[in-house]
Formats: C-alpha cells, structure tokens, sequence
C-alpha cells in the first residue's frame, strides 16, 4: 500500500500544471448556462485545446487515437484540471466518456474512422439516447422500435433527459429491434444523425430554472443500417460494456470540486462567525473527512483497476452511493453557513446545490445502486 | 501509485486471519464470554510470539521491523475475530513498558477519557503510569471489556494518553473495521439462509439495501484506516476513527435487524459486535473529537 506517485507519473502532473498554467488564463468567459450554442463552442473550443496540446483522449487506446494513458495518468488529469479551475468535459462528455470508447471498443474500423476523430478533436459533439419517459431506472424496458426497411432502420419513439439534444450532431441510441426477444436481448445500438427529418427536440427545464436536458421525440426516423455499432439485437452488452468503465473515474474531478467548495466554506464561516458554533463546525469537519476518504477511495479504485489491467472493480457504485450523498450534505451545509443568503439564486453555489439534488437519481439512482451492490457484491439472491 | 496491499501484506494478513481462526475462533469467543475471562495469557503470549505486539519495533529491538500499514490490516484481523483485551495498549506499550512486546505483560491504557479503565484487574501496568492505580469494578456493557472507575481525580484520573493517542486512534479504527466488515459477512450470511414468505430475506429490497449501506460504509472507512496508516497524518487518522466508528457501529446495529429476534438474543454474536463497538468508539479519539480535529485541519488548509 503505498500513496507516492511514480516519477513518470510527477513528470506528467508537472507537464500538465505548467501548460494549464499558460493556457487558461487565454480562455473567453464561460457563457451562460442557458445559451446552448454559446456552450457548445465553448466546450468544443477547450477540446481543440486539449487536443493540440495531446491531452485529448487520455485514456482511449493509442489505435483508437487516444494517448493510451493509464488510470493513474488519467486520475492525475482530472485532478489536476479541476484544480486550476479548467472547464470540464461539458458537453463532450457523451462522445468522450461514452460513445467513443463504445465505438472504439466494439465499432468496425470503418466506423472507428468516421467517428472518433472528431470527437476528440471537439468538431462533434454527441448526446445519449437511452432512457425513455417509462424505461428510466429499468432501462431493457426501453421501447423506441427499429424496424429494418432496405439498407435503413425506421426508428419510432420518445428518448428522455437527453443532455446536450439541441446542439448534438449524434446520438447513441438504443433500440428494440426485436420485440418478441427476451427484453435485454432484442436492443440494437445505433449512431442516430440529429439532423435526420423526423427528430424533433423540446427542452426540459429542471428545478434549477434553466433547460440542462430534453425530451427526443423520433418520427419514422431513417438511420443508416451502417450506422450500427455492434450485431443487431445485442446493444445491452455493447452498452454495459461502457457503463462499467464510466463509473471508476467519473466523478474524480468532482470530489476535487467538492474539497474545494469545502474550504471556501470553512473561511465564509470564519469570516461571518459562523465558526464558532460548534455544531455546524463539526459538520464541516466532518465533510472534510468524509470528502478526503472519498478522494482515497477514488485512488484506491484506480490503482486496482490498473493493477487488474484496467478492468474496473466493483467500486463503483459503493463510490457513487457514498459520494452522492456527501455532495447533498456538502450543500445543505453551505446553507447553514450562509443562512438567509442560501435563499439568493445570484450565488453559483446555490445551483450547485440544486443540481446535487440529481445525483442520487441520475446514472442510476441511489436504490438501484444498492441493489448492484447487494446483488453483485455481496451476493444476495434478485428479487421476484 | 499502488494503493493496493502488496503479496507480503496480503500474506501477513491471511498468516492473521488463520491464526486467529484456529485460536480463537466462535468456540472459544463464546467460551470467554461464558466465563467472563477477556484476556487469557497464554493466547496473550503466543500473539506476543507470533510478532502482534512487536510488529513495529525494529529488528535491533527484537521486533518484526513493520510499519502502521501492516499493523492496521493486523488489527483489522483482530477486530473480525472480536478478539478482546487492552491489545492497542500493549501494541503500543511494545519498547516502552518489558515484557509488552512479548507478550508476556498485559498493559491497558486510559484511553476512555474519563474515571473508567479498561481491563485494570487483567493488567500488569498502565500505559505512562509507575503503577496500576486502584479503582472499583464497574459493570461493563461488552462482557468482555471490563471497566474500572478510578475515583478522586476525574476528569483527568490517569497518565495522560496524549503521546498515543493518534497511533491508537488509527489501530482502534482498524479494528472497528474489521468488525464492521464481518458484521456485513454475518448478515449477507443470513439474509442468504433465512427464508419467510417462500424466498430468502435478502431478495427483499429492504433487506438488500441494508446490507449495501453497511458495505458502503465499511468499504469507505477501510480505504479511510488503509491511507491514514500510509501517510500517519493526523487529520486522515481522525478521519479514519470518526467514519471507523460510525461503520463498526452502525453495521452491528443495521446486522442486528437483519437477524430479526434472533438478533435480540444472547445466542447471536451480534450484541458482542455491538458492544465492542460502543466502547471503541469512547477509546482514544470520540466522534466529537475528531471532528474538532477536522475543522482546525480544514480551517488550517485554508490559511
């Protein structure tokens, strides 16, 4: 057991400090939440970067044209990025984290040569197209039918919580292609172009006031049969294969975020003298420890991972169950210390605090998660 | 970075698990606890000779040479078995006080920060102290830690602790870790086997998500013990005892409720776990107490 980093590992960390050192200060200001175009450039903007400077793509596979990097290089990145402030993967996340890596993994090389490149290098962008109004937590539920007519699938059906939907160029989408099958068996995974006639977009406003995701309504929507990743009917294992690899590192960036927050709180309550309750003043210290223990976890679930050759463990979900819940007391305790000045809106940390109502829901909520967790690792038999 | 036991480690802790296994396994706990009789010397002094209390003395001194990474996944080893005694006194008494290190001295602690000891008629000394001070017996809670009250000098009765006190607030973590990890064994282990309204209660999501909580805060106080024994900071050791604590203590209780009445007996091992846990959570550092140390360290951090 041991916490030092290798010299090649300082080396990298060193590299990347002295060029976020240089390059951010050069960056425009972050447009506003609300104006998706704005924040699309913006991100695709910051991925060019990245992506002149060989940073994109860290942890892709060198054929996939990723840098090959290993889980510690890639926990260093995260870290290191989230501390000087960078932006963060925005609205690259579903190509970068998800459909690349699905595409790299399980694509032909034709289809490898069509659609990793420009993600990585921020030319375009990608949204989800999994969950539906009634196929959320139990998604092989999803009904959004593909029917093959000539060299098409003919796709009709609702998609939902789409992130990024209006500005996205594709979207990885799940079908059902047989509906007779078994319901985790009859599911395809398809690159659905956005701008194919029959896709209409309606944004969704969250209860933070601004549109973060959308409902995808598909109107007999042709997709090329080319365009599938995978053999018909066999997308729920293309799909799990990514989903696995998402959770080891997907929230690094965040706990760096959340220790952050932390620290600012402690001084606001210094300042306002808040400090000397010793009630609130033990919930902060509690947080801190609880938030550095987090941080641990994350490296020790990286460090096993890349012990085991990348597999990533069953750490996930103990981490997202954990943390989830740490970033909503995180926030709760902030309105402690600020009091009546939780209630104005004009503060940033106060639409964090309404958004850290979604982690307990989003990539599967909290109660699913307990049930991975109870049936995968600790055995228990699934229930009827 | 490998945050991960090295192959010596694992050994070391699997060479643990199966001594304890065949030493002081359920038999022989229930046995002690029948009895009355926490510490018994002549298993005092074969864990003195496998290296338990010497583990960290160098080899000059006699010792095995290890470091606090080692002696956490030790202890956490000790914490499955339930083992009792004052073993993080005498751990830390090894080189200090003769014949700790062997095992053949018994040495308790006042690490309950108030007029009770731990173990006082069982020990041949105190840790910081010339003599083991008198005190009265008091009825303990966990039937294998008895309690003295030492009169007259509360609230600081005895030798200050001071010294110890993050040392033994990281091995007393790792001990209710590893209670807290065989607490969640013990109610996968039932959920799995007891069966009403024709299936296993564990298929119950009720159930199911019990045992995940009691995972997931076992899981996170582990990783907490592991690196606060790497890096010995002070804040991490905190850290480690507050959510060690709060894992050993909350998983007895959630494992207590998977058992159903069966749980609410004297028959179930479950009520020692609880117990245990209790006192542990008094020795060395509280809650309260790692948290005021979390704040300094946090409000430090800020400048």
């Amino acid at each position: 057991m041991d916490l030092t980093y290798t010299d090649e590992e300082q080396e990298f960390r060193a590299r990347l400090r002295e060029w976020l050192a240089k390059e951010l200060p050069a960056l425009p200001p972050r447009p506003s939440p609300d104006d998706w175009p704005a924040r699309r450039a913006y991100d695709a903007g910051w991925q060019r970067r990245l992506f002149e400077a060989g940073y994109a793509g860290l942890h892709w596979p060198l054929d996939a044209g990723g840098r090959g990097a290993t889980p510690t290089q890639h926990l260093i990145f995260l870290e290191e990025t989230e501390r000087a402030g960078a932006p963060y993967v925005g609205a690259n996340f579903v190509g970068l984290l998800h459909a690349g890596p699905t595409i790299a993994a399980e694509g032909t090389a034709a289809q490898r040569a069509r659609w990793l490149p420009p993600v990585l290098r921020g030319d375009e962008m990608w949204c989800q197209g999994f969950s539906e109004p009634d196929a959320g937590s139990d998604l092989a539920s999803l009904r959004t039918r593909a029917v093959r007519d000539g060299d098409d699938y003919v796709v009709t059906g609702a998609k939902i919580w789409t992130s990024h939907a209006e500005v996205a160029d594709w979207c990885e989408l799940l079908v059902r292609t047989d509906p007779g099958a078994p319901k985790h068996r009859g599911i395809t995974w398809l690159a659905m172009p956005m701008d194919a006639p029959g896709i209409t977009v309606r944004p969704l406003r969250t209860l933070a006031g601004s549109a973060e995701f959308a409902e995808v309504f598909l109107d007999e929507v042709r997709v090329p049969a080319a365009n599938r990743v995978g053999a018909e009917n066999d997308g729920w294992r293309v799909t799990m294969v990514t989903l696995s690899f998402e959770r080891g590192t997907a929230f690094v960036g965040e706990v760096v975020a959340c220790r952050r927050t932390l620290a600012l709180l402690a001084r606001t309550a210094k300042e306002n003298g808040r400090w000397d309750d010793p009630v609130l003043r033990r919930t902060l210290g509690r947080l801190h420890g609880e938030l550095g223990a987090l941080w641990r976890l994350t490296q020790w679930n990286v460090s096993e991972s890349e012990r085991s050759g990348g597999v990533p463990g069953t750490g996930g979900s103990v981490f997202k169950l954990a943390y989830s819940h740490a970033r909503q007391e995180l926030y709760d305790a902030a309105a402690q210390v600020l009091g009546a000045g939780s209630l104005a809106l004009d503060e940033e940390w106060v639409l964090d605090r309404l958004s850290s109502l979604s982690y307990t829901i989003a990539a599967g909520t909290s109660q699913i998660q307990r049930n991975i967790v109870a049936e995968r690792v600790l055995g228990l038999p699934k229930g009827r | 970075m490998d945050f991960q036991p090295t192959g010596e480690q694992r050994a070391l802790r699997a060479g643990v698990r199966d001594l304890l296994a065949g030493r002081y396994g359920r038999e022989a706990l229930r046995a002690s606890v029948e009895a009355g009789v926490a510490v018994d010397r002549r298993l005092w002094r074969e864990l003195g000779e496998a290296g338990f209390f010497a583990l960290r003395l160098p080899e000059s001194d006699g010792g095995v040479g290890l470091g606090l990474p080692e002696a956490a996944l030790v202890f956490e080893e000790a914490g499955r078995a339930l083992l009792p005694g004052p073993l993080v006194a005498t751990h830390l008494a090894a080189g200090v006080v003769p014949g700790a290190a062997s095992g053949t001295t018994v040495v308790t602690a006042f690490d309950l920060g108030g007029p009770l000891v731990a173990h006082l008629g069982e020990a041949d000394a105190v840790l910081g102290a010339s003599a083991p001070p008198e005190g009265e017996p008091v009825r303990s809670v966990d039937p294998l830690t008895p309690l003295h009250r030492v009169a007259g000098r509360h609230p600081d009765p005895g030798p200050d602790p001071a010294p110890y006190r993050d040392e033994g607030a990281l091995l007393t973590a790792a001990l209710q870790v590893g209670s807290a990890l065989r607490t969640v064994e013990l109610a996968v282990d039932h959920a799995r086997r007891r069966e009403q309204f024709g299936q296993p209660i564990g298929a119950f999501q009720a159930v199911k998500h019990l045992c995940a909580g009691m995972l997931v805060r076992a899981e996170v106080a582990r990783t907490a013990v592991y690196a606060a024994a790497v890096t010995g900071d002070v804040a991490e050791i905190a850290a480690a005892k507050l959510l060690a604590d709060e894992a050993a203590v909350r998983g007895a209780r959630d494992c207590l409720q998977v058992y159903g009445g069966m749980g609410f007996t004297w028959e179930a091992d479950v009520h020692l776990h609880l117990k245990r846990a209790w006192v542990r959570a008094e020795q060395w550092r509280t809650a309260a107490q790692a948290e005021e140390v979390l704040a300094a360290d946090l409000l430090g951090a800020v400048g």
